[in-house]
C-alpha cells in the first residue's frame, strides 16, 4: 500500500494497528449499528466488535473479523475503548461515501493504547489524510444474556422479506408485536396504531423462509422506536435470522456481504416491552 | 361489502387513493349496487373527487351482504393511502387485494396477498357516516375538452410545482392554452414570470369552445387527476362553463369513472386584462341561461347532499347558522336536487381560501322527512375546520 507514513512509529508501540484496502468495508458495517452518537469498540486478535446501546433495552454490535483486514495485529489481549462513531464515520468517509467507480479508499488504523487518540491515515489517490480522534473512557456495556440454548424460536428469513415491512411500519404504533408459533399464523409481525391495527403473517413454507425452528408460541412486544434503528442493518443484508429465547428476548442477527463478496455480521438484541394483555393480542 | 382486486387493477385502485388524497383529508367509502365509490372533498369544500369501480373492475364484488343494508364509511386519508403507500412496491409484490367492511367488526379490512405467500392485514377504524355526494352535471357546462391526458400532462409539467393556479382557456386559432396564475402582487412593478403553453387543436378528440373562453382553477388537484389518468392511459375531458362555474374533470373507461370537481375564479376576481389577453376582446359576453341559477352563485349550483341513510335518529341534526333566506332566490331548486325542500346549508366559519368561492356542500334533509317550514340543516360536524 503506497502509504508515506512518517509518523508511525514502530509497530510494537501500537495495542492495535489494522489496515484494509476498502474502507467501505468497514464504514457500511458501521453504518448499520450508526444509531447513537457513541460507540464501544472491543479489539481481540478474532478482531473488532463495535457496540451501540440505547436506553438499557436495546444493544446492537458489528462485528468486524480480522480477515476482512489485510493487517490486523493486536498486542494486548483485548483492548477496548469508547470513541464517537459520528466523528469515525465521518472521518472514514473523508473522501466521500460514494466514491467514483474504480476508486477505494485505503485505511490504517492505529491505537496507542488507553489515554491516546485513534489514529487514521486514509488514502485515496496518492493524497492521505491523517485522522486522531480522542478516544473515551470504556463505559460498560449490557450483558443480555442470550444463550442459544434458551432460545425458544428461530427463523432465517430472506432480507428482502422484511425490508418493506419494516419501512412501512406504522410508526404511530408504539409497539411492535412479534407472534412466532409452530402453528397458524407461524411468524407475524403486528402494529396498533392510529388508523387501526395491520398484521404482517408469513406463512412457514414461503420461499423467503430458509429455516424455520419453532417450538412453542411466542407473543412479545418490543418498543418500535427501539427495532426502527435496525432497519439500517436490514437494508444493508441479504439474511436475518429472527430469535427469541425463554425470557421474550429478542436477537436480530443479520449477515452482510461487502463489496469483497466477504461477510460480515451485526446483531441487535431487544428485551421485550410489558406483558401481553390478553384482550389485545 | 366485499371485494377482491387482483392483477394490474390493485395499482389502478392504489394509483386513485393516491389521486385523491391530494384533495382531502378525508376518504368516504360506500360500496353501491353499480360498484364501489370512493369520494373526498377538501376542506375549504372547493374541490371535490369521487371514483366509481365497476362490479367488473372486480374478481368479486358484493356490495352488502344479502339481506344487509349496505354500509359506508368515512375515514382518515392517510390511514387508507398507507395501504397503498408505495405503488412501486404495490405493483411489484401484491397478487390481490381484498376489501371487507361488516357492520359488526367496524373495522375495515384490506388484506393483500402478496408474493410469497406474505400477506398484510389492515384493520383501519372508520366512522360511520352520511354519503356525500356533490351534484354536478358534465351536460350542463357548455365547453367541452377532450384530449388523452397525456397532452394534458406534457402541458402542465413545465409549471412549477409551488404554483398554485392554472388558467385554462381557448386563444386565436383555437389553440387551448394554459397559463400559470399569477395572483395581483400589492407592487405591481415586481412581476413574475408566467409560463405558458398553448396546444394545437388537433391534439384533442373533442374541442367544443369558442376562442376566448377561460377559466382559473387550482393545480394541484388536476394534477392529482392527470397521475392517475395518466398511469392508466385515458382521456380526460373537462367540462366547463363561465368563470365561477365549477369545472368538472372527467376520465371514464369501461370498469371505472373518476370526476374531479374543482371550483374556478369567478370572473369578477379576474382582471378583465387578464383573461383577455387570450384573444383580442369578446364583444359583450352572452349570458347563456343554462338554468334558472345563472344569476346565482356557484352556492346554489354545488349542493352536496349528505342525506341520510335513513331513519336513524341518532344523527346530528345541526341547525344551520348563517343560513338566510333572504339570500336565496325564491324556489330555485337545484336542477338535481330532489325537490323544493331541498335547502342549501353553509359551512359556519369556513372562509373560502383566497378568491375561490367554497363548493358549497351543503347539506340537507331528505325530503321524506323534512319538517315543513324552515327546515333544519344536517350539516357535518365541522369541528375538524378552521
Amino acid at each position: 500500500m503506497p502509504l508515506l507514513t512518517p509518523q508511525i512509529q514502530d509497530e510494537n508501540d501500537y495495542s492495535l494497528v489494522a489496515s484494509l484496502d476498502n474502507v467501505r468495508n468497514l464504514s457500511t458495517v458501521l453504518k448499520a449499528i450508526h444509531f447513537r452518537e457513541h460507540a464501544t469498540c472491543f479489539a481481540t486478535k478474532n478482531g473488532i466488535k463495535v457496540t451501540v446501546e440505547n436506553a438499557k433495552c436495546v444493544q446492537a454490535n458489528a462485528f468486524i473479523q480480522a480477515g476482512i483486514f489485510q493487517e490486523f495485529i493486536v498486542q494486548e489481549e483485548s483492548v477496548t475503548f469508547r470513541i464517537n462513531l459520528t466523528v469515525l464515520l465521518d472521518c472514514l468517509s473523508i473522501f466521500g461515501s460514494s466514491p467514483m467507480p474504480g476508486t477505494l479508499t485505503a485505511l490504517r488504523m492505529c491505537y496507542q493504547g488507553y489515554g491516546s487518540p485513534l489514529m487514521l491515515f486514509l488514502e485515496e489517490g496518492g493524497v492521505v489524510t491523517v485522522c486522531k480522534i480522542n478516544t473515551q473512557e470504556p463505559e460498560e456495556t449490557l450483558d443480555f444474556d442470550f444463550c442459544s440454548t434458551n432460545v425458544i424460536n428461530k427463523i432465517i428469513l430472506q432480507s428482502e422479506g422484511l425490508r418493506e415491512a419494516f419501512s412501512e411500519l406504522d410508526m404511530t404504533s408504539e409497539v411492535l408485536q412479534i407472534t412466532m408459533s409452530p402453528d397458524k399464523p407461524y411468524f407475524r409481525l403486528s402494529t396498533f396504531g392510529n388508523a387501526g391495527s395491520s398484521h404482517l403473517d408469513y406463512p412457514k413454507d414461503s420461499d423467503l423462509i430458509e429455516s424455520f425452528q419453532c417450538t412453542q408460541t411466542q407473543v412479545n412486544r418490543y418498543k418500535i422506536s427501539l427495532l426502527k434503528p435496525s432497519t439500517k442493518a436490514l437494508v444493508l443484508s441479504c439474511k436475518v435470522s429472527i430469535r427469541t429465547d425463554n425470557r421474550g428476548f429478542l436477537s436480530l442477527q443479520y449477515m452482510i456481504r461487502n463489496e469483497d463478496g466477504q461477510i460480515c455480521f451485526v446483531e441487535y438484541y431487544c428485551c421485550p416491552d410489558e406483558e401481553v394483555p390478553e384482550s389485545e393480542s | 361489502m366485499k371485494c377482491l382486486v387482483t392483477g394490474g387493477n390493485v395499482k389502478v385502485l392504489g394509483k386513485a387513493v393516491h389521486s385523491l388524497s391530494r384533495i382531502g383529508d378525508e376518504l368516504y367509502l360506500e360500496p353501491l349496487e353499480e360498484g364501489l365509490s370512493l369520494r373526498t372533498v377538501n376542506s375549504s369544500r372547493s374541490a371535490y373527487a369521487c371514483f366509481l369501480f365497476a362490479p367488473l373492475f372486480f374478481q368479486q364484488y358484493q356490495a352488502a351482504a344479502p339481506g344487509q343494508e349496505g354500509l359506508r364509511c368515512k375515514m382518515l386519508m392517510k390511514s387508507f393511502l398507507s395501504v397503498f403507500r408505495s405503488l412501486a412496491m404495490v405493483e411489484k409484490t401484491v397478487e390481490k387485494c381484498c376489501i371487507s367492511l361488516s357492520g359488526r367488526s367496524s373495522r375495515l379490512v384490506v388484506q393483500l396477498h402478496c408474493k410469497y405467500g406474505v400477506r398484510k392485514t389492515h384493520n383501519l377504524s372508520f366512522q360511520d357516516c352520511e354519503s356525500l355526494q356533490a351534484v354536478f352535471d358534465p351536460a350542463l357546462c357548455s365547453h367541452v375538452l377532450r384530449a388523452p391526458a397525456r397532452v394534458f400532462g406534457e402541458a402542465v409539467q413545465p409549471f412549477s410545482p409551488a404554483l398554485a393556479e392554472v388558467t385554462l382557456g381557448i386563444g386565436s386559432g383555437r389553440r387551448v392554452i394554459l397559463r400559470s396564475y399569477l395572483e395581483e402582487e400589492a407592487d405591481s412593478t415586481v412581476k413574475a414570470m408566467t409560463t405558458e403553453m398553448s396546444i394545437g387543436e388537433e391534439d384533442f378528440q373533442q374541442l367544443q369552445a369558442q376562442e376566448g373562453v377561460a377559466i382559473t382553477f387550482c393545480l394541484k388537484e388536476f394534477r392529482g387527476l392527470l397521475s392517475f389518468a395518466e398511469s392508466a392511459n385515458l382521456s380526460l375531458s373537462i367540462h366547463f362553463d363561465v368563470p365561477g362555474r365549477p369545472a368538472i374533470f372527467a376520465v371514464q373507461d369501461s370498469l371505472l369513472d373518476g370526476h374531479f370537481v374543482l371550483a374556478t375564479m369567478s370572473e369578477s376576481d379576474l382582471h378583465s386584462s387578464e383573461l383577455h389577453r387570450l384573444v383580442p376582446p369578446l364583444q359583450a359576453p352572452s349570458t347563456p341561461h343554462l338554468d334558472d341559477f345563472a344569476s346565482d352563485d356557484i352556492d346554489s349550483y354545488m349542493i352536496a347532499m349528505e342525506t341520510t341513510g335513513d331513519s336513524e335518529g341518532s344523527r346530528a341534526v345541526v341547525p344551520s347558522m348563517s343560513l338566510s333566506p333572504g339570500c336565496r332566490p325564491p324556489s330555485s331548486p337545484g336542477p338535481y336536487s330532489e325537490d323544493n325542500e331541498t335547502e342549501p346549508g353553509t359551512e359556519p366559519g369556513t372562509p373560502p381560501p383566497k378568491k375561490f368561492r367554497s363548493l358549497f356542500f351543503g347539506s340537507i334533509l331528505a325530503p321524506a322527512h323534512s319538517p315543513p317550514g324552515p327546515s333544519p340543516v344536517l350539516a357535518e360536524d365541522s369541528e375538524g375546520e378552521g
